[in-house]
């Protein structure tokens, strides 16, 4: 059941997406975001659409892996989808009882589901190719600006890593304690509500007192290690640009730019 | 309970590049009242094939019959099948989570619809059986020792009374005193009883010790099937998966290869010791020692 969430989820391949620096990613990502909400009208959406298809197929990873990611999220897109459906003010096409469809309302809800799947989509692209890993040293050198203001960089690129990795642990974990409860004959599916939510303390119990055991003992082997925050601490493998990474983010400015200018220019058909 | 695996196979994350296939063509059948040690290196599939027998795991192909029946077939209750096969996993004592020791061992039996007295009852019993006494009911399970812990995991697996008992390396990260007394109450359950044991275990000298038959597990596949000493004649093959015969095994070995007249498939201590004492032109001490002297 756990097996299904992709987001956050590394894809192993050895594409020219997986290869470029994860600045250039998380950048592209931020890029694509803005072009996201920059572009209007049909003809930017499939322009962005087409440069996503680009990237994916670059990046070999299969679109169906892709699709499955969006399973997750179907909830969210359905409930934005309906608020703007039902909720947006304008010339009445349907209308059922106190609910009115309009077709402002049609039009900002196909715009709105096509921008959350491109923007999920987009993200989990990045997440799919580079480990947490490389993303999160990315980031601590990415932000490495911030450190003039005093925040606390390496220390909340620290955090994340470790949060990243605890993940797919605490994941199995839920998956062996839950089985073990199974054996032991307990029920997760059956019964009312407050049966259910019951049920659930035998698997929550056991999930915290392991994970805070985890963390006292990942605590314990820092600290063995002498790790006392990012003050003076090198890297065995600093991240470096490479040509590629520039031709990268020459791309991306190129689609940021074109979509700009597509904006302006294209017509406004819906 | 007979247990009827045949040609099972188990892929997990099927048509992803990070493909496993765990269990390739299993045939496998397992008698009522056995004592069958599944050993394996890390990784050989034994976990994930123990799971199919309670069918926590549902095979990717193949079937699995517990007692003449196809326990994925439609209708079957898979719930009471797990309460029958009772399966203690790895590290039993992470699945602790209730206030006492005694409610804690009581929410197996709970589950199987029994009143709260009832499951109390059994939960005592079962207690009992892995040698805890009143003492310990009212405490917390989290302020037990590591062996006590996992001695009440598995007095709740025991307090559903399972015809069948999986247990997945029940005697990992205890100490020696710890994995003895679990391994005799074991068999003492399985003669008792009359409890169909599966234990799990790459320990060869704990499978040589209790078990009557060894399935031998790598890749994915059963590779050795027999008693211990037909598993343990094979100590080259052994060796080659990652396992090893038991050290009393290789030194009678290495003593028959010096000449000696010792058998090369021992498989305990106690036997090593007469047959050495035998080769040596001396009695048994303790058994015979009183009317040599």
């Amino acid at each position: 059941m756990f097996r299904e969430i992709t987001l956050g989820q590394y894809y192993p391949a050895d594409s020219p997406i997986h290869r470029l620096d994860p600045r250039v990613k998380l950048a592209g990502t931020l890029i694509y975001i803005i072009a996201l909400f920059v572009a209007k009208g049909l003809v930017c959406y499939l322009f962005a659409f087409l440069f996503l298809v680009a990237v994916v197929r670059l990046s070999t990873v299969p679109a169906s892996f892709l699709l499955r990611g969006l399973k997750g999220v179907l909830i969210l897109l359905l409930f934005s989808v309906s608020f703007n459906l039902f909720l947006t003010k304008g010339t009445v096409l349907v209308a059922l009882g106190p609910l009115k469809i309009t077709l402002e309302g049609v039009k900002m809800a196909f715009y709105m589901a096509l921008r959350l799947v491109l923007l999920i989509t987009g993200s989990t692209i990045m997440t799919l190719t580079t480990t947490p890993n490389d993303l999160t040293n990315g980031m601590e050198k990415g932000l490495g600006f911030l450190k003039v203001i005093k925040v606390p960089v390496h220390e909340i690129a620290m955090m994340m890593s470790i949060a990243l990795r605890f993940i797919p642990i605490l994941v199995e974990e839920t998956d062996k304690i839950m089985k073990a409860q199974m054996a032991r004959g307990a029920d997760f599916e059956n019964g009312k509500l407050l049966q259910r939510v019951k049920s659930l303390v035998p698997i929550l119990v056991p999930l915290f007192i392991s994970a805070f055991r985890r963390a006292s003992d990942l605590a314990l082997a820092m600290e063995a290690r002498c790790y006392h925050g990012g003050e003076g601490r090198t890297r065995m493998k600093p991240l470096r640009y490479h040509s590629a990474d520039g031709y990268a983010y020459l791309t991306l400015f190129a689609f940021l730019g074109l979509m700009i200018v597509l904006r302006k220019l294209a017509p406004v058909w819906v | 309970m007979s247990i009827e695996i045949s040609n099972l196979n188990a892929v997990y994350n099927a048509g992803l590049p990070y493909e496993v296939h765990a269990l390739t063509d299993i045939d496998l059948t397992i008698h009522d009242g056995e004592f069958v040690g599944l050993a394996g290196h890390t990784g050989s599939g034994k976990s994930t094939l123990i799971q199919h027998i309670n069918g926590l795991l549902k095979p990717t192909s193949g079937t699995i019959k517990v007692n003449g029946e196809d326990i994925h077939a439609e209708g079957y209750n898979l719930r009471l099948l797990r309460t029958r096969v009772g399966l203690v996993f790895q590290y039993p004592e992470h699945q602790l989570f209730e206030a006492d020791v005694l409610s804690d061992v009581a929410f197996g039996p709970k589950n199987q619809g029994l009143t709260k007295e009832e499951a109390a009852e059994k939960a005592k019993e079962a207690l009992a059986l892995v040698g805890m006494d009143e003492s310990f009911y009212g405490l917390s399970p989290f302020e037990l020792s590591g062996g006590q812990k996992r001695r009440v995991a598995i007095a709740g697996m025991l307090a559903m009374d399972p015809e069948v008992l999986i247990l997945d390396e029940p005697t990992a990260g205890l100490d020696p005193m710890g994995r003895d007394e679990i391994l005799g109450e074991l068999k003492k359950l399985h003669e008792e009883k009359h409890l169909t044991v599966i234990l799990v275990s790459h320990s060869m000298e704990d499978l040589g010790q209790y078990a009557e038959r060894i399935v031998v597990m790598s890749g994915g596949k059963v590779v050795m099937d027999g008693t211990p000493k037909e598993v343990f004649s094979h100590s080259e093959e052994l060796t080659a998966i990652g396992l090893a015969v038991p050290q009393v095994t290789s030194v009678c070995r290495m003593l028959a290869d010096a000449g000696w007249p010792v058998e090369n498939n021992v498989t305990t201590v106690e036997e090593a010791k007469r047959q050495i004492l035998a080769a040596l032109g001396k009695a048994l001490p303790e058994e015979e020692g009183a009317h040599v002297s």
